[in-house]
C-alpha cells in the first residue's frame, strides 16, 4: 500500500487509465483483424467448408435404384462397405504401394540429401535448383514422360530387348506406378530431408568418427537419430499424395492395378454409387489429418 | 569443412555416383520426351529425322486452342483473386489476435493438406447441390465450366498465397509499422508505405504458385469442369488415355517449358528478395513524411 502512495502522480494517472485503454485498443485490433480476415474466411467457409459438409452428409445417404442419391434416413452402410472384399483390397494394395514408395524415396534420397548438405554452399545451391526444377514442373507432364519412355516401342523397352533381357513391358503394371509415384514425389523426400540434415552440427560427425566409430555406426547413432524430423516430415510427404493418386496410375497403371482414387472417381462418374465414394474420400482425408498431426508433432513447423 | 565429415575414397565415390543417378532419374524422362517431340515418326520412340509438325499440329487444333485459353484465364483470374484475399488473410494471422482465428487457421490449413480426390468431390457434390439451388430458387439453369473452375481454384490457391505470405510477415518486424503509426501515419498508408514494399517478395512468391498450381491442377479441375469448357491438362489428360501420339509429345514440352519459365521467375524473385529484403527506413520515413491531417495531403503523400 506504501508503495503506491510513494508513486509519483503522473504515474497514478497513468496507472488508472490504462487497463480501460488498453481495452478498448485490443478491441478495434481484434475488429481490424476479423474484417481483413472475412473475405478469405467467408470464401473458404463458402467453397470449402460447407462442400466438405455435404460430402459428410452424402458418405450416409443411400443410393437409390435408379443410380441417384436419397438423402433421407442417414446409415453407416457406405462405411460398411469398405469391409468388402473388393474395397478392402484395393485399400490395402493403395497402402502398400504407398509404403513402397515412401520406402524408396527415402532410401534414395537419403544419401543424395547428405550429399548436396556436405558440399559449398555455390554447388548446393546449384544442386537444390535442379531438384527444384521437377518439384515445380506439371506432374502430368512428368508421368506422362515415363508412359513414352516404357511404352511399346519406348526407349525403355528397345534398351532391354538391346541388352537381350528380353521384351519386358512394364508398361500397365504395379512396377510402371511406383516408378511414376516415386518420379513424382522424390523431391518431396529430398527437399525436407537435405533441410534438416544441413541443420546438424555436423562436428558431432566428426566426434563420432574421432571416438572410432565406423561410418556406419555414425550414421545409425548420430546422423539418423538427428535428421528424424526430416525423415518424418518427408515420409509424411510422400506417403500422403500417394495414398490418394490418381494421375499416375491412371496413366502408368493398369486395369489389375486399380487404387484408392481411381476407385473413388470411378464411383462418382461410372458406377454412380455416390455415397460409397464419399465414404472412401473421408476415410483418405481422415488418414491425412492423423499424418498431418503426426508431422506437427514432431517439430515438423519448423522445417 | 573437417575431412571426417566430407564423405572419402570408395564413399564419395559411391555419393557422386548415386547422385548423378538420381539427376539421370530425374531429367532423363524429360531429356527423351523433348527429344521425340521434334521427331518425324508417328511412333512414339523411333527417330525419323528433325521435323516441327507436331507443334504446327498443336496451334493448329482448334480444343487445345480452347484448352489453352482457358487455362490461362482460369489461371489468372484464381491467381488475382486468391493473392488479394490471402494476402488479407495472412495479414490478419500474423498481425492481429481477433475471435475465431483458430478456426480460421485451420481452416486455412485444409485445402493444402486434403487429398486432391477429396477436393475434387467437394466440388463436384457442391457445384451438383449449388447449382439445384440456384435453379430452384432464382430459375437460373447454371452450368459447370470457367466460373465452376475459377472457383474451385481460389479455394485452394488462398491457402498456398496465405502460408507464403505469412512467412515472409513472420520473418519481419513489427517495429517499422509501430514506427509508422507512432508517427502519425494512416494505417492505410503504414500499410502502403512500409508493410507491403516488404512483403512483396512473399507476395509475388505466392502469387508464381498460384499461377503453377493452377495451370498444373488435373483432378480437381476435371470435377469442376463442365461441357463448356476445360484446360488444357483435363483436356491432355483425356487425350493420354486414348494413347500416346507425337501431338500430345509437342503439348507436353510446351507445358513443360511454361513450367520452367515459371520456376525461372520465382527464383530470380528469391535472389531479387536476398539483395533488397531490408526493410527500407526510407519506406517508413516516407510513409510519414506528411502528417495527413486532410484528404488532399493523403492524396499527395500517396501520389509521391
Amino acid at each position: 500500500m506504501t508503495m503506491v502512495a510513494d508513486r509519483p502522480e503522473w504515474l497514478e494517472e497513468a496507472a488508472v487509465a490504462t487497463p480501460e485503454f488498453e481495452k478498448a485498443a485490443e478491441r478495434a485490433a481484434s475488429r481490424r483483424g476479423f474484417l481483413l480476415s472475412l473475405p478469405a474466411y467467408a470464401y473458404l467457409v463458402l467453397f470449402f467448408a460447407v462442400p466438405l459438409g455435404i460430402v459428410m452428409i452424402y458418405s450416409f445417404a443411400t443410393r437409390n435404384r435408379f443410380g441417384g442419391t436419397d438423402l433421407s434416413g442417414w446409415n453407416l452402410d457406405a462405411y460398411r462397405k469398405l469391409g468388402e472384399p473388393i474395397v478392402r483390397d484395393i485399400l490395402f494394395r493403395s497402402l502398400w504401394l504407398a509404403i513402397l514408395t515412401t520406402l524408396i524415396c527415402l532410401v534414395v534420397a537419403y544419401p543424395f540429401a547428405y550429399f548436396i548438405a556436405t558440399r559449398t554452399p555455390l554447388v548446393r545451391n546449384l544442386m537444390l535448383v535442379f531438384v527444384m526444377i521437377p518439384f515445380w514442373t506439371n506432374f502430368l507432364v512428368r508421368n506422362y514422360a515415363w508412359r513414352v519412355l516404357l511404352g511399346n516401342d519406348g526407349l525403355f523397352t528397345n534398351i532391354s530387348e538391346a541388352l537381350g533381357l528380353g521384351e519386358r513391358e512394364l508398361l500397365f503394371t504395379t512396377s510402371a506406378v511406383v516408378i511414376g509415384l516415386v518420379y513424382g514425389f522424390l523431391p518431396f523426400m529430398v527437399l525436407p530431408l537435405y533441410a534438416s540434415i544441413e541443420r546438424i552440427d555436423l562436428s558431432l560427425v566428426e566426434a563420432s568418427r574421432d571416438l572410432y566409430a565406423s561410418g556406419f555406426q555414425t550414421f545409425r547413432r548420430v546422423l539418423l537419430p538427428l535428421s528424424m524430423p526430416g525423415v518424418i516430415a518427408g515420409s509424411i510427404l510422400v506417403f500422403v499424395p500417394s495414398l490418394g493418386a490418381y494421375v499416375t496410375p491412371e496413366i502408368l497403371g493398369g486395369a489389375k492395378t486399380t487404387l484408392l482414387g481411381s476407385y473413388i472417381v470411378t464411383q462418382f462418374l461410372t458406377a454412380r454409387n455416390w455415397p460409397v465414394g464419399a465414404s472412401l474420400s473421408f476415410v483418405l482425408m481422415a488418414v491425412m489429418l492423423v499424418a498431418t498431426l503426426v508431422y506437427f508433432r514432431t517439430g515438423g513447423r519448423n522445417l | 569443412m573437417s575431412s571426417t565429415v566430407q564423405p572419402r575414397g570408395t564413399t564419395k565415390i559411391a555419393l557422386t555416383a548415386h547422385s548423378w543417378l538420381v539427376y539421370l532419374f530425374f531429367f532423363a524422362p524429360i531429356f527423351v520426351l523433348i527429344v521425340f517431340s521434334f521427331s518425324d515418326d508417328r511412333n512414339v520412340g523411333r527417330w525419323g529425322g528433325f521435323t516441327l509438325e507436331w507443334y504446327q499440329d498443336f496451334v493448329e487444333h482448334s480444343q487445345l486452342q480452347n484448352a489453352v485459353w482457358v487455362s490461362v484465364r482460369v489461371a489468372l483470374l484464381s491467381t488475382v483473386i486468391s493473392v488479394v484475399l490471402g494476402t488479407l488473410a495472412a495479414l490478419a494471422l500474423e498481425r492481429f489476435k481477433f475471435r475465431g482465428r483458430k478456426v480460421f487457421d485451420a481452416l486455412l490449413y485444409l485445402p493444402i493438406i486434403i487429398p486432391d480426390v477429396t477436393m475434387a468431390v467437394m466440388m463436384l457434390l457442391f457445384f451438383a447441390e449449388f447449382f439445384d439451388i440456384l435453379e430452384s430458387v432464382f430459375g437460373w439453369d447454371a452450368q459447370k465450366g470457367l466460373g465452376s473452375i475459377t472457383i474451385s481454384h481460389i479455394a485452394f490457391n488462398i491457402s498456398f498465397v496465405s502460408v507464403v505470405v505469412r512467412a515472409r510477415l513472420a520473418g519481419m518486424s513489427e517495429v517499422l509499422e509501430e514506427a509508422a503509426l507512432d508517427l502519425y501515419a494512416t494505417r492505410w498508408k503504414t500499410f502502403r508505405y512500409v508493410t507491403f514494399p516488404q512483403i512483396v517478395p512473399g507476395v509475388a512468391g505466392g502469387a508464381l504458385l498460384a499461377l503453377t498450381l493452377s495451370l498444373d491442377d488435373v483432378v480437381i479441375t476435371q470435377f469442376a469442369a463442365g461441357p463448356g469448357a476445360t484446360t488444357l491438362p483435363v483436356f491432355v489428360f483425356g487425350l493420354i488415355r486414348r494413347g500416346v501420339t507425337p501431338l500430345i509429345n509437342a503439348t507436353s514440352v510446351l507445358m513443360l517449358a511454361a513450367s520452367v519459365i515459371l520456376v525461372a521467375l520465382s527464383l530470380a524473385f528469391q535472389q531479387f528478395s536476398g539483395r533488397g529484403g531490408r526493410p527500407s527506413l526510407r519506406a517508413a520515413r516516407q510513409a510519414v513524411s506528411a502528417p495527413s491531417t486532410t484528404n488532399t495531403q493523403i492524396k499527395e503523400g500517396i501520389n509521391q
